[in-house]
């Protein structure tokens, strides 16, 4: 008995040895086959049992178990270590460079006019505003003579019109969309028109093609008091700021009283933004609705301009170049 | 107009400073476009009075000449103006004083004389053009006495940018009531001082024009002195108006203009002949103007005759011929009322743009002629000197435009406003702007002054009222409206999503202009109708687009010549199609890649330098119709089309329509637009090809799916398109999809024929499919096509 104790710490020793020497997965793979393969050392101790006396077997089979587990957990110990370095070797060999750039298609943009349309649409969405087109070339009546600006009305000096052909123009504005609006729908009515319009001038400050939006609100009860609440609200949402505004008397033929509205910029200077008014009784008389019934406001915005003070734009031309650079700017 | 605040405040002045004078006009409706200071310091600029001329020994044109500078001796000074005499008065710059021009003045010698200083010009002194020589200074002004305060010169311009409803404010007089009606500052109308008559002749006046003109006074003034001039402080008004005095006769009818608002004209008498009219031009009578030019009339201008021939273009110009000159001594004047109908648009059709037309277009004063032209020969006697006749004023009554009463209701006034202002002060206000105002059961009853044209209606009136009450002063007043739900509608992919798509898949979004040459369209999209503008702002830019590529070629050769080596771009908006007369709108998306198919970027295939080809902008089109749930409804079907290169065009067609085109650009166009390599353009038709089905919910199959795959030898005229429907019939129900992953020629594939490959899902929603069911399908499939297309096929 004391000499199989003895044989058996030698034989721990030694697999213990050659377990740390082993280098790899396999190595050791070899040091189990021999120490605790079918016909490795332990194994066959075991197998030699039988040729003990029943005495001495119990403490020979504990003995040996015990040697087994101790090579055994020497084995487990070992291979978790070899397979976490193998591991480790791999992930550093795996490794790259996460600061290089992603691969594929980049995104593009929507163009700043097209943004700052669908801020004002939102906004007044909200407000329970409808949107509503209209066509770009528009006939006399609908572009002047139903917004109260007769023929010959010094007015129309003020719209530089393109004609097409003898009674067809590009509209000026798009408050003609407001007429059809409310001879499609009556009072009361709440939509606004986005929208091109065209307007024969060219120079650093006036593109022959700009951006409009017109609101048109008519109701039982409207006032120029609501007017101001509403554009101020709109302003302060636009611009998610507060903002000081000031209206000052104005000249529209299709409104009365009309204003012109100024923002305070950041810079203390008043820079004007749009121009509103409440509606003119003629207009309402002209699409049938009884200005005595109904009163209602209308005001029409420069989209390039809230723009340009939006996103610090400071030449309008710009807009119109489509240069990629100046594009890529409003992703 | 721009207006002298000196003057302004002669007639109106407020205790505010220049700003806030500007700042209340503004804010009553005249706004101020800028203040400018009038003209510069002129530091050290004196009146000088030369006490002798001599001529300077060394130099012919040159005279030397001693001064009253005010100082206790006088000075030497050097002149080499022409006009300078003993006894006049000049300004003069002294030693040290620094001109507009930035002369410095020092003590010279000129041709061995000494001086010191110089006599100066208006122009000189940065007050305009010189009429020639020395500014003359009046006699009797104080030697040594600064310029600056003789001329007034601290003072300010004020330019206003009227709105066409404020004609009365086109004068010191209308812009004056306004300030003073903001003041609460007493004004009253100036009153008419006569002159009395010391001659009898008068030049008899005659109205033949009906409403066109129902008032016509004129006046005879005899004597005046040819070489009289216009003196400085009116020459500087004029100027500070931004007018240039040219003779004193028009300068002074252009001084009444601006300050009373009513436009006179002044004619030689001795070349009038017989009776002054007023009446209608004939048809194709020619007059030449006082600009030189020569026109040709038509029978609805208003013109001004004598016995022989049309004298001047009524409200707007005068004719040369009757012209005030250099050897002028007696003078007709007129001050006339035209009504704005009879000159509205007649000037501009003739190019002419006049301070007069402006005026009488927009509505003069027609009470306000007899006090213009006894302000106008007060002041012509005054500088001029001669004798006036008595005034002849000439008045048709039946054609005299009137003012009628308009009711001003409280509640209404309430009710637009949202403010409720005390009786009182909607009095006062209405008053202060010289209204006649009477109390009526509801509110007022108002007659407007004959200056204003502007007061027809109720809300006219509101207007006034709420101008003066202050629009800062109505209260912001949120509304209290009927909370109504946005309705949101599936029917249709937002033009919104498909432009979010699109940016997402690498493209800018551009606006181009509507407008575009129509030769470069035609090369683009073949012969058709463009529409056309009459007045446009270039022939590159004189037709209406029939498509949205030629302003998306156009941007991208732009970007290309701005180096840029990648161009994506894509466009929403209208399309202009002539057809019978009529004109088509229609709402278009479109696109164009040119360049590399990705940004260049390491590790991607040539690091991205694949060009873009018409497959890979194909999955772009595709994306954007998948929007509508129903991409299986669209086709892509070779077509012609004059833009595209033949055989590679497609037509998008849904349901038999066209909604779209895709294809490489026609490689003559490629080098046309010199944007070599080709781009790949493509477009859509919103309106039928984003119309969107609902999703219908199909149940998910819980059991397992099938693939096969076919190999098909098959001409190389058969499309995918039609081996795809072919299976599609064939498989039956138990296909769930099927595709090409796979098209090959070339090696080992015989000419003419390509070897395409397909691929197969097969599945069952309520059970695992047979071995049998499965051959069935693919055997269905390939009977099919090789029967339909005589292909041969291998699984």
């Amino acid at each position: 008995m004391h000499d199989l104790n003895e044989s058996l710490k030698e034989l721990v020793v030694r697999a213990r040895a050659d377990i740390a020497a082993s280098e790899n997965i396999s190595a050791l793979d070899s040091v189990r086959v021999a120490f605790l393969g079918k016909k490795g050392e332990l194994t066959t101790q075991l197998k030699n049992l039988g040729t003990l006396s029943a005495d001495e077997r119990p403490a020979a089979g504990q003995a040996i178990n015990e040697a087994k587990v101790s090579v055994q957990e020497a084995l487990e110990s070992r291979r978790a270590s070899l397979e976490s370095a193998a591991l480790d070797e791999e992930l550093q060999a795996g490794a790259v460079d996460v600061s290089l750039g992603g691969r594929g298609q980049t995104i593009g943009s929507l163009h700043p006019v097209t943004r700052a349309l669908e801020r004002i649409e939102t906004i007044f969405r909200g407000a329970g505003f409808e949107v509503a087109h209209g066509p770009e070339i528009e006939d006399d009546f609908h572009n002047f003579s139903a917004l109260n600006v007769p023929l010959d009305h010094p007015a129309r000096a003020m719209h530089d019109t393109f004609y097409v052909g003898a009674d067809r123009l590009l509209r000026t504005h798009t408050s003609p969309v407001q007429i059809r609006a409310m001879q499609a729908q009556g009072a009361p009515i709440r939509v606004i028109a986005p929208g091109r319009v065209y307007r024969c001038d060219s120079d650093m400050t006036h593109t022959p093609m700009f951006h409009q939006v017109e609101g048109l609100m008519i109701d039982h009860d409207v006032s120029f008091a609501n007017l101001k609440a509403v554009l101020h609200e709109f302003v302060e949402c636009f611009f998610e700021r507060k903002a000081e505004l000031r209206f000052r008397p104005s000249y529209f033929p299709f409104t009365e009283p009309s204003a012109e509205v100024d923002v305070m910029s950041e810079s203390g200077k008043w820079l004007e933004i749009l121009g509103c008014g409440m509606v003119h009784p003629n207009v309402l008389r002209n699409v049938d609705i009884d200005p005595e019934e109904f009163t209602g406001y209308a005001f029409g915005m420069g989209v390039e301009r809230l723009a340009m003070l939006r996103y610090g734009v400071d030449d309008l031309r710009l807009f119109f170049d489509n240069d990629l650079r100046f594009l890529q700017q409003f992703a | 107009m721009k207006i002298s605040e000196q003057w302004l405040r002669e007639w109106a002045d407020p205790n505010v400073d220049t700003g806030g004078l500007a700042e209340q006009l503004t804010m009553a409706g005249l706004e101020v476009d800028s203040v400018e200071p009038c003209g510069v310091a002129l530091d050290g600029v004196v009146v000088a009075k030369v006490l002798e001329r001599n001529p300077h020994p060394d130099a012919d044109r040159l005279s030397l000449c001693s001064v009253d500078a005010g100082q206790k001796k006088p000075l030497q000074v050097v002149c080499g103006a022409s006009n300078v005499r003993a006894g006049g008065f000049y300004p003069l710059a002294t030693i040290g004083a620094e001109l507009p021009g930035g002369l410095k003045i020092e003590q010279s010698t000129i041709r061995g004389q000494e001086s010191f200083g110089m006599l100066c010009s208006t122009a000189e002194l940065g007050l305009g053009e010189s009429a020639g020589g020395l500014l003359e200074l009046g006699e009797g002004e104080e030697p040594g006495a600064g310029i600056a305060d003789l001329l007034g010169l601290d003072d300010h311009i004020i330019d206003l940018d009227l709105t066409p409803n404020r004609a009365d404010c086109f004068s010191i007089l209308g812009v004056a009531r306004d300030v003073a009606a903001v003041n609460l500052l007493e004004f009253s109308e100036p009153a008419v001082n006569g002159i009395g008559a010391e001659l009898d002749d008068i030049v008899s006046i005659s109205l033949k024009a009906g409403d066109a003109c129902p008032v016509f006074a004129g006046r005879v003034v005899k004597g005046i002195a040819p070489d009289a001039v216009t003196p400085l402080w009116l020459r500087e008004r004029l100027r500070r108006s931004g007018l240039r005095a040219l003779h004193p006769v028009v300068d002074i009818t252009n001084y009444v203009m601006l300050e009373l608002g009513q436009p006179m004209h002044g004619y030689d008498l001795a070349l009038l002949n017989g009776t002054v009219t007023a009446r209608m031009a004939k048809k194709g009578e020619k007059l030449s103007l006082l600009d030189g030019q020569e026109v040709e009339l038509s029978k609805d201008v208003l013109v001004i005759a004598d016995d022989k021939a049309a004298i001047g273009m009524a409200g707007i110009m005068g004719g040369n011929k009757t012209a005030v000159g250099s050897t002028t001594t007696d003078v007709f004047l007129e001050s006339a009322y035209f009504s704005p109908a009879a000159i509205a648009g007649r000037a501009r059709r003739y190019g002419l743009h006049t301070d007069a037309s402006l005026r009488f277009e927009r509505g003069v004063d027609f009470n306000g002629q007899l006090r213009a032209i006894e302000r106008a020969t007060e002041l012509l006697v005054q500088i001029a000197g001669g004798k006036a006749g008595p005034v002849t004023e000439v008045r048709n009554d039946k054609h005299m435009p009137s003012r009628a009463a308009v009711e001003l209701r409280r509640e209404r006034l309430e009710k637009i406003l949202g403010v409720s202002i005390p009786d009182d002060d909607v009095e006062s206000m209405l008053e202060r702007l010289g209204f006649q105002v009477a109390k009526s059961d509801s509110g007022w009853s108002v007659i407007p002054t004959s200056a204003r044209f502007d007061i027809a209606i109720e809300e006219d009136l509101v207007e006034e009222v709420v101008r003066l009450y202050g629009y800062d002063q109505v209260p912001e007043e949120p509304q209290q409206v009927s909370a109504t739900l946005a309705s949101a509608s599936e029917a249709r992919v937002s033009m919104g999503r498909a432009r979010m798509l699109l940016a997402d898949r690498g493209y800018q979004e551009a606006i181009t202009y509507s407008f575009v040459d129509p030769g470069r369209q035609q090369a683009l999209l073949g012969e058709a109708a463009d529409v056309e503008l009459v007045n446009p702002i270039s022939a590159e830019q004189s037709v209406m687009r029939r498509s949205l590529w030629p302003g998306l070629l156009q941007a991208v050769t732009v970007n290309c010549s701005r180096q840029q080596g990648r161009v994506r771009l894509f466009e929403v908006g209208v399309i202009f199609n002539s057809q019978a007369n009529e004109i088509i709108e229609e709402e278009v998306i479109a696109g164009i890649a040119w360049g590399h198919l990705l940004p260049e970027q390491w590790g991607a295939d040539n690091r991205g330098a694949k060009a873009g080809g018409l497959f890979d902008i194909k999955s772009d089109i595709e994306a954007l119709i998948s929007l509508t749930g129903d991409a299986e409804s669209v086709t892509f079907n070779a077509a012609e089309h004059a833009a595209l290169r033949p055989g590679m065009t497609a037509r998008i067609e849904r349901a038999g329509q066209t909604i779209g085109w895709l294809g490489e650009l026609h490689p003559r166009l490629v080098q046309q637009w010199d944007i070599s390599p080709a781009p790949v353009l493509f477009e859509l038709l919103p309106e039928a090809g984003l119309v969107a089905r609902l999703p219908a919910f199909r149940p998910v199959s819980r059991f397992p799916s099938v693939r096969r795959d076919l190999a098909i030898l098959v001409d190389e005229t058969i499309t995918a398109a039609e081996l795809l429907e072919a299976a599609r019939d064939a498989a039956g129900a138990l296909l769930q999809d099927v595709w090409v992953f796979d098209v090959y020629t070339g090696d080992n594939i015989e000419r003419g024929l390509k070897s395409v490959a397909l691929g197969l899902i097969l599945q069952e929603t309520s059970r695992t499919l047979t071995e049998l069911e499965i051959e069935g399908a693919v055997n269905a499939v390939i009977e099919r096509i090789s029967g339909k297309f005589n292909a041969s096929i291998r699984e």
